[in-house]
């Protein structure tokens, strides 16, 4: 009885967060796994009609004059771009934001609360501001190009805009600071001393990094990753600015099902496929890293 | 032990900052320490001994002078190529790694074959007693255990010569009496010349076959245990090592004259003027006969031994160290006025400061 009565009062103090989860996670979740079953409305919107058409068309096309079925190769070749250009943002700021971490978590402790506020900065202006300052350095008449030509280096301005190669500067540029700030948490906790062991015992400065360094601040790496690599799959902001019209990505792409497209349900399930690709990511990489350390041991 | 140089210091000296605040860690020090000998840097901290032990292991570079290891000049070789290895004063023990890994890292960066590293380590293990945690993360070790691992990863590659920055300062009274003895004898079993850093004076004085005594960069005195204890050089070392009573007075012809007028017979030493005498409180009798008076002014018992704090007649304060016999008192009373003497042939007659 008086078990019963406490484990009522656990969920009963739990509620305000059970209902917040419901109607804030998985309520609209379920909406969306409900609209990818039903038929596009004329305008907009649904009609509740069910059908897997739209998990059809996802993957395969049918022929509007004879019903011939083949492989829908314009999506595969924007999932394809998403999954390339994520994987390849996330190795650039991996590229470029550790040694950032390194360099600030080895600063006197005063300085590096300033270096961390600049890092942090940009994350006070709005995100479409940002993108447009990469097209204004990236465009054709724009500042890259036309230090470029000043030098000599090139005698025809660079076409940077609206390829892939924009988009990767784009989005490396947006979600550096997600991947410094979790590696300075890493490498902030790192003992220095460690090096000095691993010189010590004859390690080589590579062998400290990748035997020591590496393994140790590992956390940092997994988080930095997760955090650059999922908003980056699902990225349009950038995408749409920088990469122009043709260059889509999977987000670009589910936001013309609900806009122009008119074929919410369509939206929906690539919707679902994205969080499908994303916790099979991160569950592969977890998978991985762990396995990695347990072999390390 | 032989007497081939295993580690030298030429002249060796290391600066931090420029100009007007430059600030000497290392001071023109010129060292030998043989081959296959326990030798310990003693002295108070910021008196530059862990700067030297980091000029032989390769952290830093001297500022002038040179390092030699086996009468190799080894100034410019970086750490990772120095036949040297190093015990931290925090351990600094791979956290990702087992014990048997930190064993083992210095001979896979060494590129020795497997079978021969995996009978290394297990080797190590014994000679540290540590069998049974091959498997165990540093962190699920004790202090002790952290310690001799962070030793048999040091020993196992086999180093010429194994430096050691106050290992034992973590390690609490009991464990730390044990890891100098388990150090004494690993050093012996080896053979591998230890250099040991350390600014406790009873360490120095057990683990060692001789001394280095440093202050303020500079070396003050090399020798042997007893040398340094019975034979301090100046008053600096005469302090810092052991407990010293300091009385000043005049030099004439094998006597001095204190400043109470009283006499104290100083066969050894030679020469006139101003001294400074050491003496050391167990070295010091209460005597019937003996050429000092003094007032008693306080006891304090310590169990095997009671110090007595003492006034002399021209107000030096002086300790004698008496054995405390069995039934622990030592019949004295505060206020009470004692003449003593000290053993003969244990005043030291000091130079400077």
């Amino acid at each position: 009885m008086a078990l019963s009565q406490s484990a009522r009062n656990g969920w009963l103090l739990s509620a305000p967060a059970l209902i917040l989860l419901a109607v804030g996670a998985a309520g609209p979740l379920l909406i969306v796994v409900i609209y990818s079953f039903l038929t596009p409305g004329d305008f907009s919107g649904v009609e509740w009609t069910f059908t897997t058409e739209a998990w059809f068309r996802v993957f395969f096309e049918r022929d509007i004059f004879d019903d011939t079925v083949s492989a829908a190769d314009a999506h595969l070749t924007i999932f394809w771009r998403s999954l390339k250009l994520s994987l390849l943002t996330t190795l650039a700021t991996f590229v470029v934001g550790f040694p950032m971490a390194w360099f600030i978590a080895t600063q006197p402790p005063n300085r590096r609360a300033a270096w961390l506020f600049l890092i942090t900065i940009p994350f006070w202006t709005n995100l479409l501001i940002r993108t447009f300052a990469i097209l204004e350095i990236i465009r054709n008449q724009g500042l890259l190009n036309s230090f470029l030509l000043w030098l000599g280096v090139i005698n025809d301005p660079l076409q940077i805009l609206y390829t892939d190669t924009a988009v990767l500067i784009g989005m490396a540029y947006v979600y550096l600071p997600l991947m410094v700030l979790p590696l300075f948490a890493a490498i902030d906790r790192f003992d220095f001393k460690l090096i000095e062991a691993g010189y010590d015992l004859y390690a080589s400065r590579w062998q400290v990094l990748r035997r020591i360094v590496v393994p140790i601040v590992r956390p940092g790496i997994v988080a930095g990753s997760i955090l650059v690599f999922v908003p980056s799959l699902g990225a349009y902001v950038t995408p749409r600015i920088l990469g122009g019209g043709k260059n889509m990505m999977l987000g670009n792409f589910i936001e013309l099902q609900f806009g122009q497209g008119r074929n919410w349900p369509l939206g929906a399930a690539l919707s679902m496929l994205l969080l499908v690709i994303v916790l099979t990511a991160l569950l592969a990489y977890v998978r991985v890293t762990s396995s990695e350390g347990r072999q390390n041991v | 032990m032989t007497d081939q140089a295993a580690v030298e210091a030429r002249n060796a000296a290391r600066h931090y900052g420029s100009g007007q605040s430059v600030v000497k860690a290392l001071d023109d020090v010129s060292l030998t320490i043989r081959k296959g000998e326990f030798f310990t840097l003693l002295g108070p901290s910021g008196c530059g001994k862990t700067t030297l032990l980091r000029l032989i292991a390769g952290f830093e570079t001297p500022t002038s002078g040179q390092i030699l290891l086996s009468g190799q000049d080894i100034t410019d070789i970086p750490p990772n190529k120095r036949k040297v290895n190093t015990v931290f004063q925090s351990y600094a023990l791979f956290p990702h790694l087992s014990v048997a890994a930190n064993i083992a890292f210095g001979l896979e960066m060494l590129g020795r074959p497997k079978a021969e590293t995996a009978a290394r380590v297990e080797e190590m293990l014994a000679l540290v007693r540590l069998d049974q945690m091959a498997d165990r993360k540093p962190a699920m070790l004790s202090g002790g255990q952290q310690q001799r691992v962070a030793l048999a990863r040091a020993l196992a590659p086999g180093p010429e010569v194994l430096l050691l920055d106050e290992p034992l300062s973590a390690l609490d009274l009991k464990l730390r009496k044990e890891m100098q003895l388990e150090l004494k004898r690993l050093q012996t079993e080896t053979g591998i010349t230890f250099v040991f850093v350390t600014h406790d004076q009873e360490e120095a004085l057990t683990m060692s076959d001789r001394i280095g005594v440093m202050r303020a960069g500079k070396l003050q005195q090399v020798g042997g245990p007893r040398e340094i204890y019975n034979g301090p050089v100046n008053r600096f070392v005469a302090d810092f090592i052991g407990e010293t009573n300091f009385l000043t007075g005049t030099l004439e012809a094998g006597r001095v004259r204190l400043p109470s007028g009283e006499m104290l017979d100083v066969p050894e030493a030679t020469g006139q003027g101003e001294v400074t005498l050491a003496i050391r409180p167990e070295q010091i009798r209460i005597d019937p006969e003996g050429a000092l008076e003094a007032r008693l002014t306080q006891t304090v018992y310590f169990g095997t031994d009671t110090h007595c704090h003492l006034q002399l007649k021209d107000g030096t304060e002086i300790v004698a160290r008496l054995q405390s016999p069995p039934s622990g008192d030592v019949g004295l009373s505060i206020g009470e006025t004692l003449r003593l003497s000290p053993v003969p042939g244990s005043v030291q007659v000091l130079e400077g400061d």
